[in-house]
């Protein structure tokens, strides 16, 4: 019977197919835990008296609340104090792995796992943060849980899970120059909406995906979660094999052979069926941006602000409207002259080595306008010494731009790095909502490539807007 | 848990669709370490404006709240469902909920009814022609009921019968432990482990 990836993974880690009603069982293989989701999940081990299954499959990482200055210093805001704290106490407690704020292993959960070779092809892998869809790049089954799932993985090392259905979306074609992997998935997200993936797993396939690169592929797989979708997978290949060989968890000599003869096997069968289609051509992809306060709300940057009166379905229509006015907008302004003051490159979207190097590679020469303000924020430690190993650090600095240690930083208005209430930035995150990156904020999502050109300019633009008119 | 088997309350209609989590409670509330105290939380950035239904008598002491559709869109924070509970909820009402915040519900015994967006049009009409309306939630025969309007809602079966039998789902699965343990010997033994910590 001819499966797809997806199909393939999951039948691999049924611990017991459910009966009649009843959800499957799947075993879990790797376990990350940060420090929002998780305090309520150890007292609940806690009060059952249970102990923490495997930590052998569990990894904590300190991301959300922390500060990305004076990390030497305790963190300021109590109550993000406290919630790091009683991580290192449960940690502790349990028998798991930390790499608390200043470690050199530290960083964002979905920069550390593929970074560290924990994330690994055909293997189940959950955290509580929706952006675990990331680590689907390696042809992981990755996904977002709530709390009491936390609990439950656990106690457990397990899930109740009922199958996701599967869609297939196909990326023809060649990415041109100055269209990146994020573009890709902003398009994507555009097209079949933010309910669009909703109760499937999409299998991301085509020649411009095969072209991507292992960091390229987590930002595509990243943003699955945006589409509605639970999960998001890339087929492993030899693109996949080098990125792991050799790093600090993945296997080594006769278990390496042994492994990768298992992950070639995990590709969709050429006769499997998906349960839905989808195809865009990467030749017809130019850099894209959102408008409006979801992720769906985007369009190539060469478009203009949108009119909601010729938005044909009521609650679209009524949607758009809503967002103009929370993201201060008039239709018909082209999306190049929109002013920002703050630029964000950073986050388990953007926020990995290659993103540094595209964004320095445009800022080299150039300065930060006056009226932005910038923060490059690497997403690991090991990001951040990598990029200061090749002299990254100093074009960010010269250029005018904040160099900072390594956290979600700026994503969520979670921690000290916020937008003040109308400030508006471009910002290489994932979320757009009403007051994500702090009350009364208003984001607009972009490219690392964008991100710095925009930063130059003040308004959004693409680094062709960067070159002098004579040489374009 | 508590079981559920039926709930009779007031019924608050939010004409809002793609109500994403972020709404339904700001990041800046999730840094709390206890399980209780996110009422005040709940759709905070709206609340701060008077207008919003919630501020509104009879609404603000509402326990079924009718939501457009695509509810609970975005990040996977349970959180979320803790606020609208600790608030009072005890249903929400929609056309179609993201996959995770309806999974998460299903955890704490807040019921996700799925009911066709025709119905929710009807409801919400009802509700705000006759505020504080009341709305009973029938989880055993699956309907929506309130003055003459009635209309059935979709939950999957599983999550249905544990509700009904108030169960939890951690003692649920450990009544296959050595399933768990069989499966557990037979994994590859390539496949990796967090201890002993290797590093760059």
């Amino acid at each position: 019977m001819p499966r797809t990836l997806a199909e393939k993974v999951w039948e691999s880690h049924l611990v017991r197919r459910g009966e009649g009603a009843e959800p499957d069982l799947l075993y879990i293989d790797l376990h990350l835990l940060h420090e929002v989701t998780s305090p309520q999940a150890f007292d609940g081990l806690r009060l059952a008296g249970r102990k923490l299954r495997r930590p052998d499959l569990t990894i904590a990482t300190e991301d959300h609340n922390v500060p990305t200055i004076d990390i030497e210093l305790p963190i300021a805001d109590p109550v993000s104090r406290t919630q790091v704290d009683t991580l290192r106490a449960n940690c502790e407690e349990f028998g798991v792995r930390l790499h608390p704020m200043g470690d050199a292993e530290q960083g964002i959960v979905h920069v550390i796992g593929p970074q560290l070779g924990l994330t690994q092809p055909g293997m189940t892998v959950v955290c509580g943060d929706s952006h675990t869809s990331t680590h689907g790049a390696f042809g992981a089954m990755a996904f977002g849980i709530g709390t009491s799932e936390v609990e439950h993985v656990m106690a457990t090392q397990t899930l109740p899970l009922r199958p996701f259905k599967t869609m297939a979306i196909t990326v023809d074609g060649v990415l041109r120059p100055g269209v990146t992997a994020k573009d890709i998935i902003l398009a994507v997200i555009a097209k079949i909406g933010t309910g669009g993936g909703q109760g499937y797993v999409l299998e991301y396939r085509g020649e411009a995906i095969e072209k991507l690169s292992m960091e390229a592929r987590m930002t595509v797989c990243n943003m699955s979660i945006e589409a509605g979708a639970r999960a998001g997978l890339i087929a492993p290949d030899e693109t996949t094999f080098a990125y792991l060989k050799g790093r600090p968890h993945a296997p080594r000599g006769a278990d390496w052979d042994a492994a990768v003869e298992n992950w070639r096997e995990l590709r969709t069968d050429d006769d499997a069926v998906f349960d839905a289609e989808v195809r865009l051509n990467a030749d017809e992809l130019t850099p894209f941006v959102t408008w409006g306060t979801n992720p769906g709300q985007g369009l190539p940057l060469s478009a203009e602000v949108p009119d909601p009166e010729r938005i044909g379905d009521e609650n679209e229509r009524i949607a758009a409207e809503k967002a103009l006015s929370y993201m201060d907008l008039k239709p018909g302004t082209p999306l190049r002259e929109i002013a920002v003051d703050t630029v964000f490159l950073g986050s388990c979207t953007n926020g990995r080595i290659e993103d540094l190097r595209a964004a320095a590679d445009v800022l080299r020469g150039h300065k930060v306008a006056g009226s932005v303000r910038m923060l490059v924020v690497p997403g690991s430690m090991r990001v951040r010494q990598a990029a200061e190993a090749e002299g990254l650090d100093r074009i960010f600095i010269e250029a005018g731009a904040e160099w900072r240690q390594a956290g979600c930083s700026m994503c969520l208005g979670m921690n000290p790095d916020q937008l003040k209430p109308g400030e508006r930035s471009a910002s290489t995150s994932n979320r757009n909502f009403e007051g994500r990156q702090g009350k009364g904020g208003r984001t607009h999502l972009v490219s690392p490539l964008v991100a710095a050109a925009t930063a130059v300019r003040g308004t959004l633009s693409s680094p062709e807007d960067l070159r002098p008119a004579t040489a374009r | 848990m508590d079981a559920f088997t039926h709930h009779t309350g007031v019924g608050v209609p939010l004409r809002r669709s793609n109500v994403d989590t972020d709404q339904i409670i700001p990041a800046v509330y999730l840094k709390r370490v206890s399980r209780t105290g996110f009422e005040d939380g709940l759709f905070a950035a709206w609340r701060s404006d008077e207008s919003f239904i919630l501020n509104q008598e009879p609404f603000k002491s509402g326990s079924v709240l009718v939501a457009g559709p695509d509810f609970g869109t975005g990040s996977s924070r349970e959180h979320a469902v803790w606020a609208l509970m600790d608030y009072g909820f005890r249903v929400v009402i929609s056309a179609r909920f993201a996959d995770i915040f309806r999974g998460n519900s299903g955890k704490q015994g807040l019921v996700a009814a799925q009911v066709e967006q025709a119905d929710v049009e009807l409801l919400w009409k009802l509700l705000e022609t006759e505020p504080g309306t009341e709305v009973t939630v029938d989880l055993e025969s699956k309907t929506v009921r309130a003055k003459d309007f009635t209309a059935p809602f979709q939950i999957d079966d599983y999550t249905r019968w544990r509700l009904l039998e108030g169960l939890d789902d951690i003692a649920l699965t450990l009544r296959h432990a050595e399933e768990i343990d069989t499966f557990e010997i037979q994994r590859p033994s390539w496949k990796p482990v967090t201890l002993p910590a290797a590093s760059s």
